[in-house]
């Protein structure tokens, strides 16, 4: 058995299939100052990409260009082209309300809508006129709590606030609420940092399960857990991207001596 | 990728990996003791030295075992990374070469002690010290360049082993032929092929060391292949 199948997933890309989202010379400011140089990567389809690097490297200033959330902030301005299958995220006809339900979020801190669990998950697919009845709907939230593995636990309650959950249910019903919008990428902004590590080992055994039908890129903080879960690793610095490749080469025998600097703790 | 690395931020770490690299350095250390004093003990049937070698064997082991238990105690609670990872597991790996080569010194010294009625006749013994003196230095090669994780001169090492397997072959054919001169020269040249290639093995030993080496340096494995054994 050669080391190439013990690392297959069920989930194995199509060798040469183009890659789900690609960064082109991606470049953003915040006003006049510029925190990220001259990004190119590509995030392959049904596979997660971790995004690593110290505080303030843009790892999460790139996350947030790939769903357009940067546009909120004011004064941010994004250069460069990004990809979602071939079509230009920034085009000017790209309806951005349209794109956020094709590439979800979740971010640090759970934050469940002050609804009940059932509304949660139902609002946006609601908005986003995906349910044709109320029977639809109902499959929709109960096999979007399912796949987020919250369904046993809230199933007998599902008109009880979202808010009432503990730490790490919350963060599950935030993830069945995005992939409620059936998004084809899924955005995690440390998803973990926030909980323990059995709550933190749920979602990770989750994220592995959502790559049969979503792609995901995820920053993290911890660099086993970047180690842990995901097939391809970012290694950004100071804006720039540094390296990126296989995670386990990243981790094993990475090429770039700042890499090896950050993985390893030392001081560059 | 280049091999200077900075200091650990966290001191207790850094320590740590230096530990565990002076612990290999020290087995080195004993175990080129051994194998000088294994074969001084038989090529002059010395019958306490060979004692001495084999009580020696015993803190070799220990050795091993402290090494073991530091580099997993460093998986388990540092998740070390890339080049500090592939230290840690090669550590393992070369002190494992390391206790075997021990035995192999022990077992020079064991032969010395079911010779030492019979005597040994300098034309014998020639032969295998100059075997010894080979493997002695493509042990101290290959540890040196582990320790200083030079990948050219693992790759050095590797490519001497050729050297190593020829002198074995020949030391086997003329031990064979003074075997058939004489009869009564069966009892001593059986026991100095069994040494013969105790010391065989040790070359083996000290190639697997070359092998970690360039492992830990590029991350790369060693292969049979001329190619990759060309220093770069």
């Amino acid at each position: 058995m050669s080391l190439e199948s013990v690392s297959a997933t069920s989930s194995n890309p199509i060798p040469n299939a183009p890659p789900k989202m690609t960064g082109d010379k991606v470049g953003v400011f915040y006003g006049e100052k510029q925190a990220l140089f001259d990004v190119d990567l590509k995030i392959v389809a049904n596979q997660v990409t971790s995004l690593i690097g110290p505080s303030g490297c843009g790892k999460s200033t790139f996350l947030r260009s790939l769903n357009r959330m940067n546009d909120t902030i004011d004064g941010c301005r994004v250069i460069g082209k990004i990809s979602l299958d071939t079509d230009d995220i920034y085009d000017p006809s790209i309806d951005v309300v349209e794109l956020r339900a094709r590439v979800g979020m979740v971010f640090q801190k759970p934050n469940p809508f002050p609804k009940s669990i059932f509304e949660n998950v139902a609002y946006g697919p609601r908005i986003h006129g995906i349910t044709k009845s109320k029977a639809e709907m109902d499959e929709l939230v109960h096999s979007s709590l399912r796949r987020a593995g919250l369904w046993n636990e809230v199933k007998d309650r599902l008109n009880e606030p979202g808010t009432g959950l503990s730490g790490g249910q919350q963060q599950r019903l935030c993830i069945a609420r995005a992939i409620a919008t059936k998004p084809e990428v899924l955005l995690m902004d440390e998803p973990c940092s926030a909980l323990d590590p059995i709550a933190t080992a749920v979602i990770e055994e989750l994220i592995d399960e959502l790559r049969e039908n979503f792609t995901i890129v995820i920053v993290t903080h911890s660099m086993q857990q970047a180690a842990r879960v995901s097939q391809k690793t970012a290694f950004f610095h100071l804006g720039k991207l540094i390296e990126e490749g296989k995670t386990e080469d990243i981790f094993t025998n990475p090429r770039n001596k700042q890499t090896q600097d950050y993985i390893t703790g030392r001081i560059g | 990728m280049p091999s200077t690395l900075n200091e650990h931020i966290v001191t207790s770490y850094e320590d740590e990996l230096t530990n565990l690299n002076k612990s290999i350095s020290e087995m080195g250390g004993m175990v080129e003791q051994a194998i000088t004093e294994g074969a001084m003990a038989l090529l002059k049937l010395d019958h306490s030295q060979a004692q001495d070698v084999r009580q020696f064997d015993k803190k070799i082991d220990e050795m091993q075992q402290r090494i073991n238990d530091a580099a997993v105690s460093i998986i388990a609670r540092r998740q070390p990374m890339a080049a500090d990872l592939r230290m840690v597991v090669t550590a393992i790996q070369v002190a494992n070469d390391l206790e075997r080569t021990g035995d192999m010194a022990k077992q020079l010294a064991k032969r010395a002690m079911q010779l030492e009625n019979l005597g040994l006749a300098p034309k014998f013994y020639n032969g295998v010290k100059h075997m010894k003196d080979l493997v002695a230095r493509q042990m101290q090669a290959a540890l040196d360049a582990y320790l200083t994780r030079d990948s050219k001169a693992a790759i050095e090492v590797c490519n001497h082993d050729d050297e190593v397997d020829a002198i074995y072959n020949s030391l086997f054919r003329e031990l064979l032929t003074y075997m058939m001169e004489d009869p009564r020269n069966i009892t001593q040249c059986t026991h100095l092929l069994f040494c013969a290639k105790s010391l065989e093995r040790v070359g083996d030993h000290a190639t697997n060391i070359a092998e970690a080496a360039y492992y830990l340096e590029t991350g790369l494995h060693l292969g049979a292949d001329e190619q990759q054994r060309q220093p770069r």
